[in-house]
């Protein structure tokens, strides 16, 4: 699992936020267009691709992609 | 108050309650042997249906266990052959999942249909078709306004197994009639069991959920149990067909 292959799967759940502006430093929760829903996606998005179950926590404690990244690599 | 009117007693009555291991199925057995009647409890996890079992109230002898994974054909059969005849049964047995419906797969929904509606419908039909309810006996279907209500994002799987169901308990309550069985659903809004407690949805998000609902608080399981109680009892002789919802007014 790469960081770059991360952030793109991360990124696919967004609708109006442009894909660039990802990059492993970006505050996620602080986006316009970030939703409960969107914290869902992600965790289903974790699940299918990494067969990682991460919980709502995980997202909570959570402030960058790259944090939520290590936690994905560390149950893998 | 006259001491000996009590329209909702169970006493004299044989209960079935499926998924007793935990939560409202847990609750609804102990509530049932507390209102007098002898109890049969089913769950797939042996050390917790032991503990409800040693829950139940002994004002009545004669409970008892069966270790089920209703899921299970086998199980089914064996849970079907140590039946005694039964005047009432609460399936409470289910799961559930919070999944944005784009990640919905046909894998996650035969996941979810196969716990929360074929396993219950299926035993429906054999306790009718094997003839273990007797004249006048009543069945509760633990369903979910998540089958009538997008109560929470997310909930679009599991809320369909639970509208499944709904339906089939209305076509059981109208066929199972000429037996005088009745046939009924509880329709609860989010209640506090292990459940909802996995984490997908923190305890932050719970508590701020909670607030939706004007009686001001998520559900408890023996809020549930009342209500199977009723449905049960003899004070609900001309209800069938019917989907009881108690969720603290949040479908309102």
């Amino acid at each position: 699992m790469s960081i770059t292959e991360f952030i793109e799967n991360f990124a696919d759940q967004f609708d109006e936020t442009d894909v660039t502006s990802f990059t492993p430093e970006t505050k996620f929760k602080q986006l316009d267009e970030w939703s409960s829903l969107t914290a869902l996606s992600i965790i289903a998005m974790v699940d299918d691709e990494y067969d990682v179950i991460i919980k709502g926590n995980d997202i909570l404690n959570s402030e960058t992609i790259q944090d939520l990244f290590d936690i994905i690599e560390k149950q893998q | 108050m006259e001491p000996n009117y009590n329209p909702f007693s169970l006493a004299g009555k044989t209960i079935l309650v499926t998924g007793a291991s935990s939560g409202i199925g847990q609750s609804t057995a102990i509530a049932c042997s507390r209102m007098g009647a002898r109890v049969v409890v089913t769950a797939r996890n042996q050390e917790r249906l032991q503990q409800t079992y040693e829950q139940l109230n002994n004002v009545v002898e004669g409970h008892m266990q069966q270790l089920a994974d209703l899921t299970s054909q086998e199980d089914l059969e064996h849970l079907l052959a140590m039946l005694p005849p039964l005047d009432g049964a609460v399936l409470c047995a289910g799961n559930s999942t919070t999944l944005p419906l784009q990640f919905g797969s046909r894998e996650k929904f035969d996941d979810m249909f196969n716990v929360n509606f074929f396993a219950p419908v299926e035993l429906l039909r054999l306790l009718y078709k094997k003839k273990r309810l007797n004249k006048g006996a009543s069945v509760v279907l633990v369903a979910s306004i998540g089958g009538t209500h997008s109560f929470m994002p997310g909930n679009g799987v599991y809320g369909a197994s639970k509208a499944a169901l709904n339906s089939v308990m209305k076509y059981a309550a109208r066929e199972y009639a000429s037996r005088k069985v009745r046939v009924n659903s509880i329709c609860p809004g989010m209640v506090d069991t292990p459940l909802i407690h996995r984490g997908t949805i923190t305890e932050e998000q719970l508590a701020e959920d909670a607030k939706n609902y004007p009686l001001g608080r998520y559900g408890m399981p023996e809020d549930i149990a009342n209500g199977a109680i009723y449905l049960l009892s003899d004070a609900s002789s001309w209800l069938t067909g019917h989907d009881l919802v108690i969720d603290g007014g949040f479908s309102i």
